[in-house]
């Protein structure tokens, strides 16, 4: 079994990955949780709680909207869909952090000689 | 109003966050027993995975941007807990503070409207009043209103001057209206071209009096103002055009002005062109009151620069007719002062209304200090729940803002209710206060004086909310959880504040009571000073006027008026009838003179210094009550033989001939080519501008007299000395009479000399009132608070007499243990005090009369007068102290 890294995500990481998640299907907290931790193979150590208050930060931004819908379990259940300001966000903040693992991995690359 | 929105639905919000986090959990609980755990492991570890609920559901909350907002408004649902809990404190604190603001806000309401509102006119920054001194007149320091302008002036200025957009000048007057009901005396305004477009306020309907109505002999037109408009032709439009009948000439009404609108201070019944004939005009004439409008960027020094400028140009440009020299006005020294036209309405008011505004804050600061103590009592007995809150990680910042909170809200609550207060007082205000208050008609509650009061009652709870806060709640408060509950013995420290507070309160009420003191000396001098008449409640007086286009010929006015004194004395109860230029304090403009006596040298170019002027008819004194110092009255045969007598003031006498019986039989005239007129009596000095002001020197000549200029007095009032004056069946025969001579006479200002009298002490009773009241709310509010200040120290020193009486102290050391140290309080208050009231009533040594800033009358008397209240006010407490019983006292450890 792999050993998670204990380690923090940098700000705005979470809410990037659930946009992305979002932007494939609409899903619901819980949902979301497995999901990131069943894709990332538990790498991502998240406190599962964490989720939440990244939800209504983009419920305030308007990133996503949320309806109440029915679970697989036959639960009301807050199912959470992209916005279109959403889904543009995300592209920026996408591209930005693109750049920046382009830069970071440019200078831990091995100098050339 | 997104956010607004969400802010009405966050109760939903957070109810949906909870059942998603709820649901959360249970699908992993479900899942996990699923995978084979029991419910108890996986309940556990579900939770685990999860995190702190509590601190998630607390940032994901915070997301949303309320945490401010929830404190707050669990601070204001605790504070109104708290207030509920404790009604005797709420309702005692809160009429405490509504009584201060209440009274503050009302005071506001006037200075607000009096002093700082701008006048009624657009632009009315811009607005002046060419407002003129001439030191070198001798005389005319008398004139209320410096030197006025003459026509010619007014010509000169408005043609030659570079900072005014426009000016003209305009002057008060009355005329008989006739032909419409009964004979009536109106209130006029002539003015000149430019009055108009200087005030900028259009007609309501019709137009302005226009420069083609200036003319000389041109058209008769009128203006109506807004109220006769409505009193005499109800309001109707039809009114442009029909003409009335103003001192029996006919003119026509042009336009009419909107409600409200006065020329400067004066309301005006009919308002009609002044119609100077240009050609005919002297320099002298000296009776009209400038305005004008000041070019966008033209200032006040400027302008007076510019008419400075200007007096040589009128000097050249007229004349006081062949062979005077007309640069003999360079000796008046004629010095321009414009006024902002505000600064002109408002006069010497200002001053008295920022000391009662002053006045009434201090009273709102007594109320504060009591209100601290309250709070601080209270504080103290919530000292132990403050120190568990500290104890559970409250910070001491949100302990203090959940106090500050509290006492903010005690403060709203008080505004509300003073609100309320505010507008009773405004009308009592408005009832009481002098009526030539200038504006008095704008005062009103705006936007302005509740924002005011707002802004009051919330300061004031934060400035008595703090001291408690900060004493309390600060970093120090946090050892109270060890000692709050024990019954220690008060220490000094705890008792400081609350001193402090007590000796700052007497401090304060012994200046209020101070400057009250002083009014009351003040009024009891005003009451002494002789008025020139003797019992006016029985003294009736009215004005008539004899408009010369009624009749022209002067003997014939005289007659008239003569008439007139014959039917009135015939009238049942009249005791003597007799009738003058004016009355003393009448309020009416005076006439002035120059007057040159015989045995005296006046070198060359010099003019004679102006004296003020009245015509008396015989037997007016006798029936005015004034007394004659030496001589005797002119008689009427002399009168009608224009037999050159004159009578003189006892001032005037003792300045020209040293005695009062040394003038009679000496000579005076006005001019240079008038006879000699012989001075036949000295009348006694009479206070003509008021109590307060120094009695002028003055000439009385007869009702009829040789004078080009004014050889008779066509307005005059008549005064009546009866048992019956005032009476509604003695004003009906008076009036009878009157129109039994000439039935197209009015009656103006009918009243009795007692109301003259009253409207002219007005404003010191204004004042005596305010202080007065101020001064016995600090004197109630104070005592209050030395009482609560000793009983709350004598219960908590309870354990500390017990054990004293229980050694053998007896009643009387503990009764005076406990006055020496209210005493004390008090006489370091009333130490302080003295001191700031030295200072202080300085500032209102304008107001007084006959006493002193410092009068040490009153200054003793009002420090013995708060020692003494003050020593009752620790009595009961301290009696209390003796009864304690040392068992009881001590068995409370």
């Amino acid at each position: 079994m792999k050993k998670p890294i204990q380690r923090d995500l940098f700000p705005g990481a979470l809410e990037m990955m659930i946009l992305r998640i979002l932007k494939r299907q609409p899903m619901h907290g819980y949902a979301l949780v497995q999901h990131i931790k069943r894709t990332s193979q538990d790498l991502l150590q998240i406190e599962e709680g964490s989720l939440y208050p990244a939800l209504q930060r983009l419920l305030k931004a308007e990133f996503v909207k949320a309806e109440w819908g029915v679970s697989s379990t036959n639960r009301r259940v807050r199912i959470y869909k992209l916005s279109a300001a959403g889904a543009k966000h995300l592209e920026r903040e996408v591209s930005s952090f693109e750049r920046m693992l382009e830069g970071i991995t440019r200078v831990l690359a091995p100098e050339e000689s | 109003m997104n956010w607004l929105k969400q802010l009405f639905l966050r109760r939903r919000l957070y109810d949906d966050l909870d059942e998603e986090i709820a649901f959360h959990l249970e699908e992993r609980i479900e899942e996990l027993v699923a995978g084979g755990m029991s419910l108890k492991e996986a309940t556990a570890a579900a939770r685990r995975e999860f995190g702190n609920v509590e601190s998630i559901r607390e940032t994901a909350r915070e997301a949303w941007g309320w945490r401010w907002l929830e404190d707050f408004s669990g601070d204001l649902r605790f504070g109104l807990r708290m207030l509920r809990k404790n009604p005797g404190f709420t309702v005692i604190s809160v009429l405490t503070l509504a009584f201060g603001i209440g009274a503050n806000a009302a005071v506001f309401s006037v200075v607000n409207s009096v002093l700082l509102k701008p006048l009624n006119y657009p632009k009315a920054g811009e607005l002046v009043a060419l407002h003129q001194t001439a030191p070198g007149a001798e005389g005319l320091a008398e004139f209320e209103n410096g030197l006025l302008l003459s026509p010619s002036m007014y010509f000169t200025y408005s043609e030659h001057n570079r900072t005014f957009q426009s000016l003209g000048v305009w002057i008060t007057g009355t005329a008989n209206v006739t032909g419409l009901a009964e004979p009536e005396q109106v209130r006029t305004v002539a003015v000149s071209d430019g009055v108009f477009e200087t005030l900028g306020v259009p007609p309501a309907v019709g137009r302005w009096l226009s420069q083609a109505d200036q003319v000389p002999n041109g058209p008769q037109s009128v203006m109506l103002s807004y109220g006769y408009w409505q009193r005499r032709f109800g309001g109707d439009r039809a009114v442009i055009g029909r003409n009335i009948i103003v001192d029996s000439l006919p003119r026509e009404i042009v336009g009419v002005m909107p409600k409200g609108f006065r020329f400067v201070d004066s309301d005006f019944d009919l308002t009609a062109p002044l119609a100077f004939d240009r050609d005919k005009l002297i320099l002298a004439g000296f009776g009209f009151h400038g305005i004008g409008r000041l070019k966008p960027r033209a200032t006040i020094a400027e302008a007076n620069a510019d008419l400075a400028r200007m007096l040589p140009i009128w000097m050249d440009s007229w004349s006081n007719g062949p062979g005077s020299n007309p640069h003999i006005y360079e000796t008046w020294r004629i010095t321009p002062m414009i006024r902002p036209l505000k600064q002109e309405l408002i006069g010497n008011v200002g001053e008295l209304l920022w000391v009662v505004m002053v006045t009434i804050g201090v009273v709102m600061l007594i109320a504060c200090a009591n209100v601290t103590n309250l709070l601080l009592v209270r504080v103290e007995v919530r000292q132990q729940e403050l120190a568990v809150r500290a104890a559970l990680g409250a910070g001491w910042t949100r302990i203090v803002r959940t106090l500050l909170v509290e006492s903010a809200m005690l403060g709203l609550i008080g505004g509300v209710v003073g609100v309320g207060l505010a507008y009773s007082g405004v009308h009592f205000l408005v009832a009481i206060g002098p009526s030539n208050l200038p504006r008095l008609n704008e005062i009103a509650i705006d936007a302005r004086t509740l924002g005011f009061t707002f802004v009051l009652s919330v300061l004031s709870g934060l400035l008595f909310g703090l001291i408690p806060a900060l004493k309390y709640a600060g970093p120090r408060g946090r050892s109270a959880l060890q000692s709050a509950g024990r019954t220690v013995s008060a220490s000094l420290e705890r008792h400081r504040a609350r001193n402090l507070l007590v000796v700052g309160q007497v401090a304060m009420a012994l200046v209020l009571l101070m400057s009250a003191g002083l009014m009351i000396r003040t009024f009891g001098a005003l009451r002494k000073v002789d008025p020139g008449f003797t019992d006016p409640q029985h003294l009736q007086v009215m004005r008539i006027s004899i408009p010369d286009s009624l009749i022209a010929e002067p003997e014939r006015v005289t007659r008239i008026q003569n008439e007139i004194l014959d039917k009135l004395s015939a009238i049942q109860g009249v005791k003597s009838v007799g009738f003058a230029s004016a009355m003393p304090m009448e309020g009416v403009d005076s006439d002035w003179d120059e007057i040159f006596a015989q045995d005296k040298v006046y070198s060359g170019d010099l003019i004679a210094p102006l004296r003020l002027y009245k015509n008396i008819s015989p037997g007016f004194l006798q029936a005015a009550g004034t007394r004659l110092v030496a001589g005797r009255e002119m008689t009427w045969d002399e009168v009608y033989a224009l037999r050159p007598v004159v009578m003189v003031s006892e001032n005037l006498a003792r300045e020209l001939w040293g005695t009062p019986s040394a003038a009679v039989g000496k000579h005076l005239r006005e001019f240079s080519n008038m006879p000699w007129h012989e001075v036949v009596g000295v009348i006694q000095d009479v206070p003509e501008k008021g109590l307060q002001e120094k009695a002028p020197e003055i000439v009385y000549w007869a009702p009829l007299v040789q004078n080009r200029f004014a050889p008779t007095a066509r307005t005059a009032t008549f005064v009546i000395r009866s048992g019956r004056a005032g009476t509604e069946s003695f004003l009906n025969e008076v009036r009878a009479a009157v129109w039994s001579v000439n039935s197209e006479l009015p009656l103006a200002s009918v009243r009795t000399m007692q109301e003259v009298y009253d409207k002219s002490v007005a404003r010191t009773s204004f004042t005596l009132v305010m202080l007065g009241i101020a001064g016995g709310m600090a004197l109630v509010l104070g005592t209050i608070g030395i009482y609560g200040v000793m009983s709350y120290t004598v219960s908590q020193r309870k354990r500390e007499i017990g054990i004293r009486l229980a050694l053998g102290a007896q009643g009387g050391d503990v009764l005076q243990m406990v006055l020496r140290q209210g005493t004390k309080l008090a006489l370091v208050g009333v130490a302080i005090g003295i001191g700031a009231a030295l200072g202080l009533t300085r500032l209102m040594a304008n107001l007084l009369y006959g006493v002193t800033a410092h009068d040490p009358l009153t200054f003793v008397a009002v420090a013995a007068l708060l020692i003494l209240v003050a020593l009752l006010a620790c009595y009961i407490p301290a009696r209390r102290a003796t009864l304690v019983d040392p068992m009881v006292a001590l068995r409370y450890e």
